[in-house]
């Protein structure tokens, strides 16, 4: 097992994937962990079994990502389901969200920590609204990389000009986003057409496979190693003499480096202090970088608690009350107008008004829609708020986590919004 | 930049990490459920990197069967030693005897099912309102949507339909009171990546997921240990096996797998290489294809 090493060291590659009802969205996953062997016998027997009751007459892959009972007695799926699988190469998380009814809110559930989003599209169907609408929550959310799979190449006789029609009518929209790396794979989920291996039925198809994609993807140089962004957590005090006058803040680090000896600045306070150590339980280190999770302690006694921010004096994070943000509703009970919420952004959390709709996007058309008054589960539209203390905040655009906030309800507790900072 | 990149063991043992500060800033009085397995092990070792050089700011909370494997009862004992954690015990004996959980009647009478009748009970006696547990979604199907935070209502149960959305790594942790949380730090582990973890982390476990011999009995191709609380059916008798245990629970249920794994390098090559989920050596899974999702609803781990 020469690989063993490299097993022990891989990467993370997080993605989602989405189309409508049908594209084939469980069978190319049901194919991707079946063919990286990531299903176990008994899971395969499990659905072995259950294929037959249903007196399916192949064994349905799409059955290894249905998930819970409610949702198989209706045949559907209404909820962000996780999956696994590995390579040598990479460890990869499947955000897999359904097609169904509120869809743009598990879309933007499972996109929010996605490095990268597969849209497939059914061969014989091309580019429908969905897959406008996919594209653009994939844009909306940051997603950097979209492969685009063209699926059941199989029932279109693997023609290329099938192929190169839905890859130019795709282009002809994508103007609109904002995904700098987009590219298209004509495959058949069924059958494993270019899914693992390069298919021998389209010689026309000179790329990659798309898990050979998913595996050599540059996702590093996505991460923001510019903006030092420390929110901080937790306090560490330990009551024991030998740590006595231990202070440690601990967090994750959410954007750029932080160095033993570097002046940081902490927010709302302004003080000035360096960093006297980076501590973790393995030993200490010379430097921090996201997403670790450390502990930093200053060379100066300063009040710090959960929800302040450790930043450079030289590159600080925005300070405001007053935000605009671009929010996507994941509640039936919708968004009013001048109506209170807590907002929730890094590890700091504050009330907060609805001060103004400025409009509603049509997630189909990417149209403005101004004039409204709320928003309902599933819309899209952007709000200004007024928090009742500052936030310390970066554009989503420059880092996702900096630039991330939830909306909860008051009387239900229920998460209710979703937004992203501009 | 290339310098700056994380591994998947340190990008999850980092998320876990956040999970751990996390509830322990949002909620008043967390526990660690403790099966004594690896994965709680696991969780322990990361709850320790969270707060180091402090000690972990959580008890542990094992909810005892009585059926346990004796190797595990000793090293959840001296685990809690080493690491100065409180220890909380709740016995499921003392439910039967209080009447509000009955024993199952067979051959194998499992005390899984009973185990959540204790958790809830000593939940609700120690005033706990975050619950860190084990579970990883890679484990079953019903899993596969769980949440991070997992909300519970009043009565300890699990609403699929009423769980919170979970995006970034922003999590809810607010709650009416007498509603509580189900915390799960390695949602995102796979069996392997636990492995790879305890070897990077040189990680103690007990003797018993290394290959020993055991007078064991095949039950419906499963291996049953030879204990006081099982009982041989007619035809049966036990033989001695070269074993080992890929997931630790009740001693009348939890089948070992023939193996001659000894090292951790061993069993993550046998990991790599094998057919069966681990929980699919546990007689109580089987039962029916949803039995993981209707004892969640109950308030099982
Ligand atoms: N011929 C053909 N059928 C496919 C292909 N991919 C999926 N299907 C079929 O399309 C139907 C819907 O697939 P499914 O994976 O359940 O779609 P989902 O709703 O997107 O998850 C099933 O009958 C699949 O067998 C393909 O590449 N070729």
């Amino acid at each position: 097992m020469t690989e063993k090493k490299g097993y022990m060291d891989m990467d993370l590659l997080r993605f989602t994937t989405a189309g409508s009802v049908d594209d084939g969205k469980s069978t190319l996953i049901g194919r991707l962990m079946y063919d990286t062997k990531s299903i176990f016998q008994d899971q395969i027997d499990a659905i072995e079994e259950s294929s037959k009751n249903r007196g399916d007459e192949y064994v349905n892959l799409a059955l290894l990502t249905d998930g819970l009972k409610a949702e198989r007695e209706q045949g559907i799926t209404i909820d962000v389901a996780y999956r696994y699988f590995a390579t040598p190469k990479r460890k990869f998380i499947i955000a897999d969200t359904p097609g169904h009814i509120q869809y743009t809110r598990n879309m933007v559930t499972g996109a929010s920590t996605a490095n990268l989003a597969i849209i497939l599209i059914d061969a014989r169907k091309g580019v429908i609204e969905q897959t406008k609408r996919h594209s653009f929550i994939a844009s909306l959310l940051q997603i950097k990389h979209v492969i685009v799979c063209i699926n059941k190449m199989d029932l279109v006789d693997y023609s290329e000009d099938v192929f190169e029609n839905i890859k130019s009518e795709y282009l002809g929209f994508d103007a609109k986003l904002e995904i700098p790396d987009i590219r298209f794979i004509p495959i058949s989920a069924l059958h494993g057409d270019n899914v693992v291996d390069r298919s021998k039925n389209m010689d026309w198809y000179q790329g990659p496979s798309l898990l050979w994609t998913l595996e050599n993807v540059q996702i590093a140089s996505d991460r923001n190693f510019i903006d030092s962004r420390m929110p901080v957590q937790w306090v560490i005090r330990p009551q024991s003499d030998k740590y006595h006058d231990f202070r440690g803040f601990a967090g994750t680090i959410n954007g750029g480096v932080f160095r033993k000896g570097e002046e940081v600045v902490v927010l709302p306070s302004g003080f000035t202090s360096k960093i006297k150590s980076i501590e973790t339980m393995n030993g200490q280190l010379n430097e921090a970088y996201a997403p670790m999770s450390i502990a930093l302690t200053l060379e100066d006694e300063i009040d710090i608690s959960r929800g302040d921010m450790i930043a450079k004096p030289n590159n600080q994070p925005k300070s405001s009350q007053d935000i605009e943000i671009m929010v996507c509703w994941l509640n039936t009970n919708g968004l009013k107008l001048g109506s209170k919420y807590i907002i929730k952004h890094t590890t700091n959390e504050a009330k907060c008004l609805i001060k103004d709709i400025r409009y509603k996007v049509n997630v189909n058309t990417l149209e403005k829609i101004e004039g409204v008054d709320g928003l309902e589960v599933n819309d899209i539209g952007r709000i200004q708020i007024k928090t009742a203390k500052p936030l310390f905040y970066d554009p989503y655009m420059k880092n996702r986590n900096t630039g991330s906030i939830i909306l909860i309800d008051e009387f239900t507790n229920e998460t209710v919004g979703a937004g992203m900072i501009i | 930049m290339s310098s700056l990149n994380l591994s998947h063991l340190d990008q999850l043992e980092s998320e876990a990490i956040f999970i751990f500060r996390e509830v322990a800033a949002q909620f008043e009085k967390p526990v660690i459920l403790f099966s004594g397995g690896k994965d709680s092990i696991t969780m322990v070792h990361l709850a320790r990197k969270a707060f180091w050089p402090a000690k972990v700011p959580f008890p542990l909370l094992h909810i005892d069967t009585g059926h346990n494997f004796p190797e595990a009862l000793e090293f959840r004992d001296s685990l809690a030693k080493k690491y100065n954690v409180t220890l909380d015990i709740g016995l499921v004996q003392d439910s039967i005897d209080r009447g509000t959980a009955r024993e199952e009647k067979g051959i194998n009478p499992s005390r899984n099912s009973l185990q959540s009748i204790t958790l809830l009970e000593k939940l609700e006696e120690g005033g706990y309102d975050a619950a860190f547990g084990g579970g990883r979604r890679d484990e079953e199907k019903a899993r596969a949507k769980e949440r991070f935070f997992s909300h519970r209502d009043e009565f300890g149960q699990w609403d699929p339909k009423n769980q919170r959305p979970e995006l970034w790594n922003l999590y809810n942790g607010k709650k009416a009171v007498g509603e509580s949380f189900r915390i799960f730090p390695i949602s995102n582990w796979t069996e392997m990546d636990v492995w790879q973890y305890i070897k990077k982390e040189k990680i103690e476990l007990p003797s018993i997921y290394f290959s020993h011999k055991r007078s064991v009995v095949n039950r419906s191709g499963v291996w049953i240990a030879e204990s006081p609380y099982n009982t041989l059916l007619e035809k049966e008798s036990y033989e001695e096996r070269v074993i080992r245990y890929r997931t630790l629970g009740c001693m009348t249920i939890t089948g070992a797998i023939e193996s001659t794994a000894s090292t951790l390098d061993d069993i993550i090559e046998e990991v790599a290489a094998a057919r069966q989920t681990e929980r699919g050596n546990r007689a109580d899974d089987k039962r029916s294809e949803a039995a993981m999702e209707d004892r969640k609803k109950q308030g099982y781990f």
